[in-house]
C-alpha cells in the first residue's frame, strides 16, 4: 500500500465530530457503514441513469424516442419507476423457502457492492487498495453464483430453477476466460493491485495495456469484454433471464424492493465490469494524452467505463440471444483456447523484450 | 480447423456489421409520434365511431337490417295525419317519427355495412376513435332527438291507432269469414247439384280435401 493513499471514506469519517473518542472497533464499523452508504448511493444513481440510457438507446435503435414524458426528455422517468417499486407490496409466494428467498437478493447485491471498494477512482484514491485487488474482484464476484442458485431454488418455480441453473453454469464457465485474460494483464504489469496496474499505464494511450504486446492483449481485452458480458448476464448472453422463454429466470417470483435489489445488483455489476475493463485495459484514471491531464482522473475513469457500458447496451439491442449449447461452445471452444494463446504470446513477448 | 476460424471470422464480422446497422439507426428520425400531443392523420375512409345525423334520417330501417351483429336499435312510429315532419337536407319527405335510434358501439365490429345502404347518407363514420368508457353501457349512443314527453304521447297515440286497426282488421276478418262461410255453403249446395264432374279431374285431391275438412 502506498503511503499517500487517500481514502474517501476515512476522510469523511474524520469530518464527523467526536469520532476520535470512539473505540477502534466502533470506528471500523462506522467506516464500513459509511462506505456501504456511499457505494450504495453511487450504484443507485448510476443504475437509475443506466436504465435511462438503456431505454433511450433501445428507443433510438428501434427508431423510437424512448421515455419522453417525465421530466425533460424523460430524465426523471427512472426515478418515478424506482418510487413505484418502493411502494410495491413485499410479496412472497406461499411455498417458497422463506429464509433463502429473503436472503438471496441481499447476497447478490452485496457481492455487487463489495467489489467496488478496490477500484482506483483517482490517482491515490481508493477505499481499500489491496495488493491482490483484481484477485479480490474475481473471488468476490463468484459469491453471486450460490446466491443466484439460492434465489432460483427457494422460489420453488421451474422457470426460476432453470434460470438459476443456466446462470450458475454460465458464470462458472465464463469466469475462466475472464480470469485467463486478466492473467495476460497481470503478466504485463507484474502486480495485482489495482492502483499499481493503473499507474503502470501512464503516459499516453499507447502505453495502455490494451496496446501492449500487440495483438495479444488486444485479443485479451475482447475476451475479457465478452466474458464479462456473460458474467453480468447481458445480451447476447442473457439466458438466465431470457424473458421470452423463462419469464424472468431466477427473478420470476420476486417483486417490489427485493426485485429492485436484483436489478440494482445487475446494473452494479455492469458498472463494475465496465470499471474493471477501464482500469485493467484502458488506463483507468490516466488521461489518453498528457496534455489532457487537467481533467480530473476520476472523470476519465468513469468516462472510460461509460464507453464500455454504452457498447454493452449497444450490443444488447443489436444481437439476439445465444442458444445454451452455443453459449458453451463460445466459452470453451473459442474464448478459452484464444485466452491460452494470448497468455503464451504475452509471456513470450515479455521474455523476449 | 479452417471451418473453425471461418466461423469465428464470420461471427465477428457479422456482429460488427450488425452494430454498424444499429448505429445508423441512432441518427435516423424516429418513426413514432408522441401520441396524445401529436396525432397522425386518419386515413380516408377509415372506420371509427358512428354518427347518425338524425335530422336527415328517414327511419327506413335499412341500416338496422344491414348490421351483421344487430347493434343498431331503432324505433319508428308512422306519422299521423296533420303531422309535419319536414324534409331531409336532400329534399326527401320524412314520414316516420324516430323516438329512439341507438347504436351499441361496444358490439359494433366496424364493418361499415350500415353506412352504405343509407339512402340519405346520414349514417356516417366519423374520425373519432378515442371514446373508451369505464362502463360498457356508456358505449350505447343515443342519436334520436325527440322530446321524451312527445315520444310517450306518440307511443300512446300509436297504441290507440294500432288497437283501432286491430279492431278494424278483426271486424274485416269476421266479415270475410262470414262471407267465406256463406260462399262455402253456397258451393256445397251447388256441388250437391253437380257432383259427377269434379271427382274425375282430380280424385285424390278431392278426397284429401274432404278429409281435412271433416277432421
Ligand atoms: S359498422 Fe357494422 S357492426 Fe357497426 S353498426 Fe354498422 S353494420 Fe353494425
Ligand atoms: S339507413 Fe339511414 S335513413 Fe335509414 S334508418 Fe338508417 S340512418 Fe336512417
Amino acid at each position: 500500500m502506498t503511503e499517500t493513499l487517500t481514502n474517501p471514506v476515512l476522510t469523511l469519517l474524520r469530518l464527523i465530530p467526536g469520532v476520535e473518542t470512539l473505540s477502534d472497533g466502533m470506528q471500523v464499523l462506522l467506516s464500513g457503514f459509511l462506505a456501504g452508504v456511499i457505494l450504495f448511493a453511487f450504484i443507485a444513481v448510476f443504475a437509475l441513469y443506466a436504465v435511462y440510457l438503456e431505454r433511450k438507446v433501445a428507443g433510438h435503435v428501434q427508431d423510437r424516442l424512448g421515455p419522453m414524458e417525465v421530466g425533460w426528455h424523460g430524465l426523471l422517468q427512472t426515478i418515478a419507476d424506482a418510487i413505484k417499486l418502493l411502494n410495491k407490496e413485499d410479496f412472497a409466494p406461499k411455498d417458497v423457502d422463506t429464509k433463502l428467498f429473503t436472503l438471496a437478493p441481499f447476497l447478490v447485491f452485496m457481492t455487487a457492492l463489495s467489489v467496488f471498494v478496490v477500484f482506483p477512482y483517482d490517482s491515490q484514491v481508493s477505499i481499500a487498495n489491496l495488493n491482490i485487488g483484481i484477485f479480490y474482484v474475481i473471488a468476490i464476484s463468484s459469491i453471486a453464483v450460490p446466491a443466484v442458485i439460492m434465489a432460483g431454488w427457494s422460489s420453488n418455480n421451474k422457470w426460476s430453477l432453470f434460470g438459476a441453473m443456466r446462470s450458475a453454469a454460465q458464470i462458472v464457465s465464463y469466469e475462466i476466460p475472464v480470469g485467463l485474460s486478466i492473467i495476460c494483464v497481470i503478466m504485463v504489469v507484474g502486480h495485482m493491485g489495482m492502483q499499481e496496474i493503473v499507474e503502470f499505464q501512464g503516459g499516453g494511450f499507447w502505453k495502455w495495456v490494451i496496446f501492449r504486446s500487440f495483438p495479444f492483449n488486444f485479443i485479451a481485452f475482447f475476451i475479457f469484454f465478452l466474458g464479462s458480458l456473460a458474467e453480468v448476464n447481458r445480451t447476447p448472453f442473457d439466458l438466465p433471464e431470457a424473458e421470452s422463454e423463462l419469464v424472468a429466470g431466477f427473478m420470476t417470483e420476486y417483486s417490489g424492493m427485493r426485485w429492485a435489489f436484483f436489478f440494482l445488483a445487475e446494473y452494479g455489476n455492469m458498472l463494475a465490469v465496465g470499471l474493471v475493463g477501464a482500469a485493467l485495459f484502458l488506463g483507468g484514471w490516466q488521461p489518453p494524452f498528457e496534455f489532457l491531464s487537467f481533467v480530473p482522473g476520476w472523470l476519465w475513469f468513469i468516462l472510460k467505463a461509460l464507453v464500455l457500458i454504452f457498447v454493452q447496451i449497444w450490443l444488447r439491442w443489436t444481437l439476439p440471444r445465444l442458444r445454451v449449447d452455443q453459449l458453451m461452445y463460445v466459452c470453451w471452444k473459442v474464448l478459452v483456447p484464444f485466452a491460452f494463446v494470448c497468455i503464451i504470446g504475452v509471456g513470450l513477448w515479455e521474455v523476449l523484450t | 480447423m479452417g471451418r473453425y476460424f471461418r466461423d469465428i471470422y464470420i461471427s465477428v464480422f457479422t456482429v460488427l456489421k450488425g452494430m454498424y446497422v444499429t448505429m445508423l439507426h441512432f441518427f435516423s428520425k424516429s418513426v413514432t409520434v408522441q401520441y396524445p400531443k401529436e396525432r397522425l392523420e386518419i386515413p380516408k375512409g377509415s372506420r371509427n365511431q358512428l354518427l347518425n345525423i338524425i335530422e336527415d334520417c328517414i327511419g327506413c330501417d335499412q341500416c338496422v337490417r344491414a348490421c351483421p351483429v344487430n347493434c343498431i336499435y331503432m324505433e319508428t312510429i308512422k306519422s299521423f295525419e296533420g303531422d309535419e315532419l319536414g324534409e331531409t337536407s336532400t329534399g326527401r319527405k320524412k314520414s316516420l317519427w324516430i323516438p329512439s335510434f341507438t347504436i351499441d358501439m361496444a358490439k359494433c365490429c366496424f364493418c361499415g355495412l350500415c353506412t352504405y345502404p343509407c339512402p340519405t347518407e346520414c349514417l356516417i363514420m366519423t374520425d373519432v376513435y378515442e371514446y373508451s368508457k369505464h362502463d360498457r353501457n356508456d358505449l350505447i349512443f343515443e342519436f334520436a332527438d325527440l322530446d321524451p314527453i312527445k315520444a310517450a304521447e306518440l307511443r300512446e297515440k300509436d297504441a290507440i291507432r294500432k288497437k283501432e286497426k286491430e279492431a278494424a282488421k278483426l271486424a274485416k276478418l269476421k266479415a270475410k269469414e262470414a262471407a267465406a262461410k256463406a260462399k262455402a255453403e253456397k258451393e256445397a249446395a251447388e256441388e250437391g247439384k253437380t257432383p259427377e264432374k269434379k271427382p274425375e279431374d282430380n280424385p285424390d285431391k278431392k278426397t284429401d280435401n274432404s278429409g281435412e275438412e271433416n277432421s
